[in-house]
């Protein structure tokens, strides 16, 4: 038996090293579609339990939209299941083409190229259009896939402190002799909620010559007034190289990412992106919901609409409530207690309670910075807002947090 | 020594330090582990050392653990007779 006891006892303790550390993640199991009201069987065997979801990326509510649905539908029924291949030898349909034609349209680019994921889109760009003569010079609170993205690139690598451009301006500075810069930056941080300051970016981008990236998986179709992501609330549209985004989130939550930007790194990705060339094709049933996922929110903007009254409603009733929250913009919000234990027992409180939202800290978020995401939807309604505050204050009270600082909040449970 | 070794910490306190942390850090400080510098940002003091001291610094040597103080990277750099 090659799986012998001693192997299965080296991966064992692994396992055991992670559940030590209290970053062991447990699935919970929902037995409904996406939306803001799900069915959750957690722990797994336990009776289902009907919650309000505030940790979905369904910020659009168009993941069971029923136009969605139908159009997917549509696309099984006419172009079939798989392609039982990769895009470049049998995986291209017209389909793929128009999706890559309206997400070209929508984000104001030159041109796009679909990947499986936007983690296969960070994972390839950077090796297709870099190599050692070219430096990538990241923000410190970049997604996961950059990172990995960064990883597998050749070209040298060097970072700046979040959102600051004085210190990213000295990196440019340092870094000036390489043959091509690329500033690297996530639009909206997904643990913070907060926004690039893309148009002071693009400004040092232009001052030394410098490329900028930018992943907009927690912007694209409802930051900015038309849902064109972090570049038009910044008012850059056009000026962005390269832009990576998702279909897995606001874009319908199913599956798929892509690279959009100037022609010429979209073609080098088609030539030589390697998660692109050696995964299969995204399958048309998600292809044919992301196109109409696309004409609902070109038509309209009646969804980022609802969202941002959502977001504005949320943000306004913590602070009143006496929670600390970060602050921003965006459909993010952090409620901050900054002691790890006391956001795994707030959440805990809150799923008993019949609120489904996540408690995150050290090494996910920096230490004494624990937190619980919540995140809005369209598809929450006020009703929704407010059986989740009443849980939020209900928490509050018992842990005696609301309208407590910081530094109150770290004397009574530690950082 | 400690020219090198506070020329290190100066780099580390303007690197990686916002303008509201109070901590002070100093030669023994636990600089990954204490989550002052995370793995992916520790590429920049690499960058660092091997431009200040005219080195190359390979992936085997540059690990979390020989980052993870200042006392620990002297101790690095020692071997590359940079002392």
């Amino acid at each position: 038996m090659a799986f012998q006891d001693n192997i299965r006892n080296i991966l064992k303790n692994e396992l055991d090293d992670i559940r030590d550390s209290g970053i062991f993640k447990e699935e919970r199991i929902i037995c409904t579609p996406q939306s803001s009201e799900v069915e959750v069987e957690f722990p797994a065997g336990s009776g289902k339990k009907n919650v309000i979801n505030m940790c979905a990326n369904n910020y659009l509510g168009l993941s069971s939209h029923p136009d969605v649905i139908e159009s997917a539908h549509k696309g099984l029924d006419h172009r079939g299941y798989g392609l039982s291949s990769v895009r470049f030898i049998c995986g291209t349909q017209d389909i793929h083409k128009e999706l890559e034609k309206k997400l070209t349209k929508f984000l104001g680019t030159e041109d796009t190229i679909l990947f499986p994921s936007c983690m296969d889109a960070n994972a390839g760009v950077f090796e297709a259009i870099l190599s050692e003569e070219d430096i990538m010079i990241a923000d410190r609170l970049v997604h996961a896939s950059i990172v990995d993205g960064m990883r597998l690139c050749k070209a040298q690598r060097d970072t700046y402190k979040h959102s600051n451009m004085t210190h990213l301006e000295e990196k440019l500075k340092l870094h000036q002799g390489y043959r091509l810069k690329v500033i690297i930056t996530d639009g909206s941080f997904s643990m913070d909620g907060d926004l690039a300051k893309l148009d002071k970016i693009v400004e040092l981008a232009e001052k030394y010559g410098a490329m900028v990236f930018l992943d907009d998986s927690h912007a694209s179709g409802f930051i900015g007034k038309t849902g064109r992501g972090t570049q038009e609330f910044c008012d850059v549209v056009g000026k962005i190289d390269i832009i990576t985004t998702t279909l897995g989130k606001a874009l319908g939550g199913a599956s798929g990412g892509c690279v959009s930007g100037r022609k010429e790194i979209v073609e080098l990705c088609r030539q030589k992106a390697r998660p692109y060339l050696f995964s299969n094709t995204i399958p048309p049933v998600v292809v044919s919901g992301a196109i109409k996922v696309l004409d609902i929110i070109s038509k309209t903007t009646e969804r980022r609409d609802k969202l941002e009254e959502n977001t504005n409603f949320w943000r306004k009733s913590l602070i009143e409530a006496g929670f600390i929250i970060k602050d921003g913009e965006t459909p993010i919000v952090p409620v901050m207690l900054f002691n790890a234990k006391l956001s795994q027992d707030i959440a805990k409180d809150l799923y008993n309670n019949g609120i489904y939202a996540v408690g995150f800290f050290f090494p996910v978020v920096p230490k004494g910075q624990a937190r619980i995401r919540t995140q809005l939807s369209a598809a929450h309604d006020i009703h929704h807002l407010e059986k989740a505050l009443e849980a939020f204050v209900k928490a509050g009270k018992k842990y005696d947090i609301l309208g407590k600082s910081k530094k109150e909040i770290i004397e009574m449970y530690g950082d | 020594m400690s020219d090198i070794k506070n020329a290190i910490l100066e780099y580390i306190k303007n690197e990686y330090l916002e303008d509201e942390d109070e901590d002070e850090i100093d030669f023994d400080t636990p600089l990954i582990s204490g989550g002052i510098v995370d793995s992916f940002s520790m590429v920049s003091l690499k960058v660092f050392l091997e431009t200040s001291y005219k080195i190359q610094l390979p992936d085997s040597k540059a690990t979390p653990d020989a980052f993870d103080s200042v006392n620990n990277i002297y101790k690095l750099l020692k071997e590359f007779n940079i002392q």
